[in-house]
C-alpha cells in the first residue's frame, strides 16, 4: 500500500527518492508517531517526502488520492445526517402546505434518499473542497424550507476538527509553483541567473594567496583581487498596450523583482512585435524611441534578452513589412527579431498567457519558431525554466 | 525524547510530528515559512523543552561551510614565528573550533541552530553534506577526526532566497510553517499575553487578517508583528470599542506603525479606507 503511494507520487512527478521513502519506513518502524492515525501518518509523510513547500498542494492531492475511503472512524459519524433530527426540524418548522408537498414528492424516505444522492454528487463535483450543500434557494431542501435560511449539511469548524481531513483542506494550493506569481517569488526564480565572478579593479586582500606568496617568497608579498560581482547582464524588452493591458500587474512584478536582481539591466517597451524603434518611456515613445540599430550596437553580445509579450497579434505583424498596425514598418518583424537574435545568442520569450493556448494562437506559434521554442509561460516555473536556458 | 511544545510556543500538531521524526531518527530538520512565523524561535524552543544546550549559528553570505568545523589562523602562526613565540610549535594553538566541532564535543546531546542556511553561497549545504550525515569530519592540520559523541539535533532554518541542493534536502526532514489560522493564532497571543482583554484581541485579529487581505499589500504583517501591535495596544490601554469603530473617518487603525512597514503599504491602506468612507457616505 505504501509502495503504491510512492508511486503515486513519482508519478505525479514529485521529485520523490527512495531515501526518503526507506526514511519515511524507518520512522514508522522506530514509532516516531505513537498512535497509528492517519493524520499523523499524512504529517509524518508529508515532512519526510516533500521538501519544497511548492510541492505541498500536489502531495496533498495524491494523497487524497492514494488513501481514499482510508478515513478515521470518527469522521463517519458526522458524514452521516441525523435522520430523526431532520424529521423532527421538518415537524417543527413545517407548515401543513408544505408537508402536504413533500409528500407528493413521495414522502420523506424519497427525500432523503436525494439528499443523499445530492451529497454524493456535490462532493465529486467539488473534489472533497466545500462540504456545504443547498445554499437555499436551488435545493429542494432549501426550496420546502425546513428553515429559512436553508439547512446546512457538514460539520461545523471547530465542532470535531479530526473529521475533516487535513489533506482535503488544500492549505498550500497558493504555494504551488504553477500557480502564485509574487515579486519574492519572481526574485527567487531571476536569481538563478546570478553568476558571480571576480572583475574590475583589485581591491580586496587576498589573503590566502598572500600567506601562499610570502612563505614562497620568503617576504611579505601582499596580494590584492577584485571584488565579487554578479556579471549578469540583462536586456529587458516588454510588450506594452492593446492585449497586454490585461497582463500589466504581472509584468510590473517581473519588472520590479528583476530591477533589484540585476546590476546591469536595461528595459525597452515595444508594442506587439519588435520592429526599428523602441522606447524607455511609454508616455513619451513618440518623440523619443531609441532606433534598434542602436541597441544592437550598443549592448555587447554577453548580454542576455528577455522579450516579455503575449505574442497574440495578426500573423502579419510579424512576417510582412507594413504589417504593424500602428505604423509603415519597412522591414517585417520577423527580419528584427533574427537579427536581435543574431546579435544575443541567450534569448528567450516569456508569455503571460498560458501554455496550453499557445497553439492555437498562430502568431504565438511563429514567434515560439523564430525563437527555436525558448518560450516561456510567466509562471515561478516557467521563469526558472527560462533561466537556466539563459544559463546555458 | 519528546518534544510536546513548550509554555511559550505553540506548535501545531504536524510541526511535532516532523520535530520528533527528526529526533528520533537523528536528521536535520529543514524549517520554511513566512517570515515572523517563528523558525528560529523553534529551535531555541526545541533545546528549552528537551533541557539541552544551544549551539547556535548564524549564516552570512560570506559564509563558508568549513568555518563550522573549523579554521586554521595562519597570519598569527606566521607572525608568531616571526617573533620566536614558543606557541608556534604546536599547531593546534592555531585552530580555532567551529559551531559543528563545539556541537560534536558536547557531553549531552545538544541542539545546532544552523539559522537562515540560504544566505551562504550555493555550495555551502552540499560541502556540509558528509559531516551532517555522518557527524565526523577530518582536521587535515592535526590529522585527527572529530566524530560526534552524541549526535546533536539539527535544525536548519531557509528564508528561500536560494533554492537547496537535491542531494541535501534527501538527508532531511522538512516543515513548511504556514501562517497560523485565527483559532491557533489566539492560542499563541494566549501565550504571549494572558491577561490581555478578550474583546480586544478579537477585534485586533479581526483588524489584522483584513491588513492581510487586502489586496496589492506588499509586505504582509506576521505573527511577531501582531505580538509587537498588541503589546502597544495594551500599553496604550487602547479600549476595545476604538478598534470597533466603524466611523469611516477613522477606519486607519491605531498604532498602524507596528503592522505596516512600507510606506507604500500605508497609502494603498489608507486610499482604501477613503474608498470604503466614499462608498459609505454614497450609501447614506
Amino acid at each position: 500500500m505504501f509502495i503504491n503511494f510512492f508511486f503515486d507520487l513519482k508519478q505525479a512527478s514529485l521529485p520523490v527518492s527512495l531515501k526518503e521513502y526507506l526514511m519515511l519506513m524507518e520512522a514508522m518502524n522506530k514509532r516516531v508517531v505513537d498512535s497509528f492515525n492517519v493524520n499523523d501518518f499524512y504529517y509524518l509523510s508529508r515532512s519526510a517526502l516533500v521538501k519544497d513547500e511548492r510541492y505541498l498542494d500536489k502531495f496533498d492531492r495524491v494523497f487524497g488520492h492514494s488513501f481514499k475511503g482510508l478515513e478515521s472512524p470518527e469522521s463517519e459519524t458526522t458524514k452521516e445526517i441525523p435522520e430523526e433530527w431532520l424529521k423532527l426540524m421538518g415537524q417543527k418548522y413545517l407548515t401543513d402546505e408544505e408537508k402536504k408537498m413533500i409528500e407528493s414528492l413521495g414522502g420523506w424516505d424519497k427525500l432523503m434518499e436525494t439528499l443523499k444522492q445530492r451529497l454524493e454528487e456535490q462532493k465529486k463535483r467539488h473534489q472533497g473542497g466545500s462540504k456545504w450543500i443547498g445554499t437555499g434557494g436551488t435545493s429542494p431542501f432549501g426550496a420546502y424550507g425546513y428553515n429559512p435560511e436553508g439547512i446546512r449539511i457538514g460539520q461545523k469548524e471547530g465542532k470535531n476538527k479530526k473529521a475533516v481531513k487535513v489533506w482535503d483542506k488544500r492549505e498550500f494550493s497558493n504555494l504551488d509553483g504553477d500557480v502564485e506569481l509574487g515579486t519574492r517569488n519572481i526574485k527567487i526564480a531571476l536569481r538563478r541567473l546570478r553568476k558571480f565572478a571576480r572583475e574590475g579593479a583589485e581591491t580586496e586582500l587576498d589573503l590566502d594567496n598572500t600567506i601562499k606568496s610570502t612563505a614562497h617568497k620568503g617576504y611579505i608579498d601582499v596580494k590584492m583581487m577584485p571584488e565579487r560581482r554578479n556579471k549578469i547582464k540583462v536586456l529587458l524588452f516588454f510588450d506594452v498596450g492593446g492585449s497586454m493591458d490585461a497582463h500589466v500587474k504581472i509584468c510590473e512584478e517581473l519588472f520590479s523583482a528583476a530591477r533589484t536582481e540585476f546590476k546591469h539591466m536595461e528595459y525597452f517597451y515595444y508594442h506587439n512585435c519588435l520592429y526599428d524603434a523602441v522606447w524607455k518611456d511609454n508616455n513619451r515613445r513618440y518623440n523619443d524611441n531609441i532606433k534598434t540599430w542602436d541597441v544592437l550596437h550598443t549592448y555587447p553580445s554577453d548580454y542576455k534578452v528577455i522579450f516579455v509579450g503575449d505574442a497574440e497579434m495578426s500573423p502579419y505583424e510579424i512576417t510582412y513589412p507594413g504589417g504593424s498596425v500602428e505604423f509603415w514598418n519597412e522591414e517585417s518583424g520577423e527580419t528584427w527579431l533574427t537579427r536581435m537574435l543574431n546579435v544575443y545568442e541567450n534569448a528567450i520569450w516569456l508569455n503571460p498567457i498560458p501554455e496550453r493556448y499557445w497553439d492555437r494562437i498562430a502568431s504565438t506559434s511563429i514567434i515560439k519558431q523564430i525563437f527555436s521554442d525558448r518560450m516561456f509561460p510567466l509562471t515561478i516555473e516557467g521563469i526558472d525554466q527560462a533561466m537556466r536556458e539563459l544559463n546555458k | 525524547m519528546k518534544f510536546e511544545g513548550t509554555s511559550s510556543y505553540i506548535a501545531t500538531e504536524d510541526l511535532k510530528v516532523a520535530v520528533n521524526a527528526a529526533i528520533t531518527l537523528e536528521r536535520p530538520i529543514i524549517v520554511k515559512g513566512e517570515p515572523g512565523t517563528g523558525k528560529t524561535m523553534l529551535a531555541h524552543e526545541v533545546a528549552k523543552s528537551l533541557d539541552a544546550e544551544i549551539i547556535t549559528w548564524h549564516i552570512k553570505s560570506t559564509t563558508k561551510a568549513q568555518q563550522g568545523l573549523y579554521e586554521y589562523d595562519a597570519v598569527t602562526r606566521l607572525r608568531d614565528s616571526q617573533l620566536g613565540d614558543e606557541k608556534v610549535k604546536d599547531i593546534k594553538n592555531y585552530i580555532s573550533k567551529g559551531k559543528l566541532w563545539n556541537a560534536f564535543e558536547s557531553d549531552k546531546r545538544p541542539v545546532l541552530l544552523i539559522d537562515e542556511i540560504d544566505k551562504a553561497d550555493i555550495e555551502f549545504p552540499n560541502d556540509l553534506l558528509l559531516e551532517l550525515d555522518k557527524m565526523e569530519f577530518f582536521v587535515y592540520e592535526t590529522g585527527e577526526t572529530i566524530k560526534a559523541q552524541n549526535r546533536p539535533i539539527v535544525i536548519i532554518t531557509s528564508n528561500n532566497e536560494k533554492e537547496l541542493p537535491d542531494a541535501f534536502l534527501r538527508r532531511c526532514f522538512f516543515h513548511y510553517i504556514k501562517f497560523p489560522d485565527p483559532n491557533t493564532m489566539e492560542e499563541i497571543v494566549e501565550v504571549h499575553y494572558p491577561d490581555i482583554k478578550k474583546d480586544l484581541i478579537q477585534e485586533a485579529f479581526k483588524i489584522f487578517y483584513d491588513i492581510r487581505e487586502v489586496p496589492g499589500i506588499k509586505k504582509k504583517p506576521s505573527t511577531s508583528e501582531l505580538i509587537d501591535w498588541l503589546k502597544l495596544l495594551m500599553t496604550d490601554d487602547v479600549d476595545a470599542k476604538i478598534l470597533r469603530e466603524k466611523d469611516p473617518k477613522k477606519l486607519i487603525p491605531p498604532l498602524h506603525g507596528a503592522l505596516l512597514k512600507n510606506e507604500q503599504d500605508v497609502h494603498l491602506f489608507e486610499r482604501l479606507a477613503f474608498i470604503s468612507r466614499r462608498e459609505n457616505e454614497n450609501v447614506e
